[in-house]
């Protein structure tokens, strides 16, 4: 029988399976930032033992840095400590560290593809539940606790029980302004916050093969929020095109042998899933969540679910989720006032993100009351908009193009969104408090997310796009 | 933090709330610490304290009736970011054992590396569990690894709960997995030699 794309990568990188034990699962690429290492470093220190392959390892600050004025000194003292614990024990242990100031610095997930240190076929972890960005490449990439980047500095190898496999299909075409991040709202939400927990995802299908690595990013990235382990995408000309000629990517004839292994890394046509889910890309409307977590979503111009639609049990949770929220339920969104608009993140921070946005406000200017955040994914993706125009656009528009960083994502910075407003954002969370202290979340697409930027509220953007 | 976990009988403080994520167990705005310890104080910060620091008398952990060393959540618990600091926070306010119906994954591993004992249970018997504390809010769960159980003593009631085997012998003898991972230097080096292209 064959075999699927992951068992394919999986099997080859089990070191040791012993009966009763989880595997001993090499690991090929491990990134680390400020925020889950400081401990694992420490526990290094403890048991007197060195990073064991510390070439393997890449370090970026992200999480907890400031999207102004990154050149001077963080001004907040923990963070700032974060910071510069990283920087110690990157240089302690010989790690590479793309610190803030360093070109090559940004958002975890952004930076390992674009430099072409994310490969087909690769087992690639980090401390971060959004490394499944990477499975866009035919990798295997998944989020770890610090106990477990403590186990990946000491030894390349992670401990892991193989989970199982769901093939998840979208089939057709996509319809005008649906984007790739609305693929995966729309399954999401058909599937729940934990409807593929236990399980790695791959996507296939005719809509998931059009679309750009970028886009493929963003669906792979929140694998997480339907509480798979992770999610990816078999390798295409796509890939190696997106690949080639990148900063560490591989050259000559380290290419060669390299593109003769990834063009082995599909899922074998006989191969078996655990569960197989198919959706029709035509059935995608524009997304937006309504609610406290990813499950809760729904096309635009739907009405919220009322209480009779749910089951008794579910109503608890529900009604504790639309109050924080302030919405009724059985009410809809378009037309809600929105506050403030957050385009960043390792979802949808990239040079697409941010060229698809620029095109369509352009000539546009953005509504008075509403506070538009727009933070590149990293310093590359930040020279590059620059390079192309975009940051003049975004001016223009009276949108705010801030520095490298997760920022209004997780709000560790300063970056918040104040208590009770709403923000409509394109990363991938909108638990309680995510955004800052009782901010309230509607996650949505780039498109959508500018539309409300124009309009001041929750619009349905095929409305404003030209034929 | 004690790393090993045999047997336990305490009362138990429930947060029947579905899809408990990491942001509400441990906001990010406070995963600036860069130890392990000192995370308790922040556990649920927002269901628990007012935006000026006032506990906000409705939430269980500030209602001194409840208390014990289980703490036990509504379905799909832990889920969202693998920050490891929610299961620091849990374990740091004095938390051993965490029952609910279904854990994310991330968080069930990073719990067992912390030492603390994620158990799941059927919705059924979470129900029992949550009906019992609401009978009365001092009711004792008996929690026995070796014997792989937990049981509401004042009903006799008990059910079974999985643990894989390699995580038990952990839990039962405080080992971790960097000693295990660690043992395997041999067979690491041996494997590296034979990959190349193919990574
Ligand atoms: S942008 Fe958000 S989700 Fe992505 S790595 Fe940063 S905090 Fe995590």
């Amino acid at each position: 029988m064959g075999k699927t794309l992951f068992d394919k990568i999986w099997d080859g990188h089990i070191v040791v399976s012993k009966p009763g034990h989880p595997d001993a699962v090499y690991i090929n690429t491990h990134f680390i930032h400020e925020v889950t290492s400081p401990q694992a470093f420490d526990g290094l220190r403890k048991r007197g033992i060195p990073v064991f392959r510390p070439a393997k390892t890449r370090a970026t600050a992200d999480h907890n840095v400031p999207t102004l004025h990154q050149d001077q000194p963080i001004k907040e003292a923990l963070s700032r400590r974060q910071v510069e614990m990283l920087t110690k024990n990157t240089s302690e242990f010989g790690v590479e560290l793309y610190g803030l100031g360093h070109r090559f610095q940004g958002i975890v997930h952004v930076i390992g593809p674009e430099l072409g240190i994310t490969l087909p076929g690769m087992t690639i972890v980090c401390g971060d539940s959004h490394t499944s960005t990477h499975g866009a490449f035919g990798a295997v990439a998944f989020g770890i606790g610090t106990s477990e980047v403590e186990q990946v500095l000491a030894t390349q190898c992670i401990l892991q029980y193989k989970p199982k496999r769901m093939k998840i299909e979208v089939n057709g075409q996509l319809g005008k302004g649906v984007l790739s991040k609305d693929i995966i709202l729309y399954i999401i939400s058909k599937i729940s916050a934990s409807g593929a927990t236990g399980y790695f995802v791959e996507y296939a299908g005719e809509a998931i093969r059009r679309l750009s690595m970028e886009a493929r990013m963003t669906i792979c990235n929140m694998s997480i929020e339907m509480g798979a382990r992770g999610g990816l995408i078999a390798p295409d000309e796509i890939t190696f095109d997106y690949i080639k000629g990148r900063e560490f990517a591989p050259k000559g004839a380290d290419w060669d042998k390299s593109l003769e292994y990834w063009k082995t890394l599909y899922s074998d046509s006989d191969a078996e899933f655990d569960q197989v889910l198919t959706f029709d890309a035509a059935d995608i409307e524009p997304q937006i969540t309504y609610g406290t977590n990813p499950g809760m979503g729904m096309g635009v111009t739907r009405h919220i679910p009322s209480l009779e639609q749910l089951d008794e049990k579910e109503r608890p949770s529900f009604k504790k989720s639309l109050e924080y929220m302030d919405l009724q339920p059985g009410a809809e969104l378009l037309g809600k006032k929105v506050d403030y608009v957050f385009i960043g993140s390792c979802t949808n921070s990239r040079i697409e993100d941010l060229r698809l946005v620029a095109d369509f406000v352009k000539g546009k200017h953005k509504a008075d009351d509403v506070v538009v955040w727009i933070v590149p994914g990293s310093k590359q993706v930040e020279a590059q908009a620059m390079e192309e125009g975009i940051d003049k656009i975004f001016a223009e528009a009276g949108f705010q193009l801030r520095e490298p960083g997760c920022s209004a994502c997780l709000a560790m910075n300063e970056d918040k969104v104040p208590a009770g407003m709403y923000c409509i954002s394109t990363s991938n969370r909108n638990f309680e408090g995510r955004q800052g202290p009782n901010a309230r979340t509607f996650l949505a697409s780039p498109l959508t997310a500018a539309a409300a930027a124009i309009t001041g509220k929750v619009t349905d953007v095929r409305e404003l796009l030209g034929q | 933090m004690s790393k090993i976990f045999q047997h336990l009988v305490s009362s138990a403080v429930p947060v029947p709330i579905e899809n408990i994520d990491t942001d509400q167990i441990i906001p990010a705005r406070f995963l600036k610490a860069t130890t392990r310890e000192g995370f308790g104080e922040n556990l649920f910060r927002d269901w628990r304290y007012e935006a000026d620091n006032t506990p906000k008398a409705d939430f269980v952990m500030n209602n001194p009736i409840y208390s014990g060393q289980i703490l036990v959540g509504g379905k799909n618990f832990g889920c969202g970011s693998s920050r490891e600091h929610a299961a620091w926070a849990i374990a740091d306010a004095g938390f051993k054992v965490v029952v609910s119906s279904f854990f994310a994954d991330i968080f069930k591993n990073n719990a067992l590396n912390t030492f603390i004992l994620p158990i799941q249970v059927s919705e059924d018997f979470l129900d029992r569990i949550f009906k019992a504390i609401e009978a009365d809010p001092k009711a004792q769960l008996e929690v026995d690894l070796e014997n792989q159980f937990i049981k509401i003593v004042s009903t006799g009631e008990k059910e079974n709960f999985d643990i894989n085997q390699y995580k038990k012998t952990c839990l039962l003898n405080g080992y971790d997995d960097i000693d295990y991972l660690l043992s395997l230097r041999k067979e690491i080096e041996q494997y590296e030699t034979t990959r190349t292209y193919n990574f």
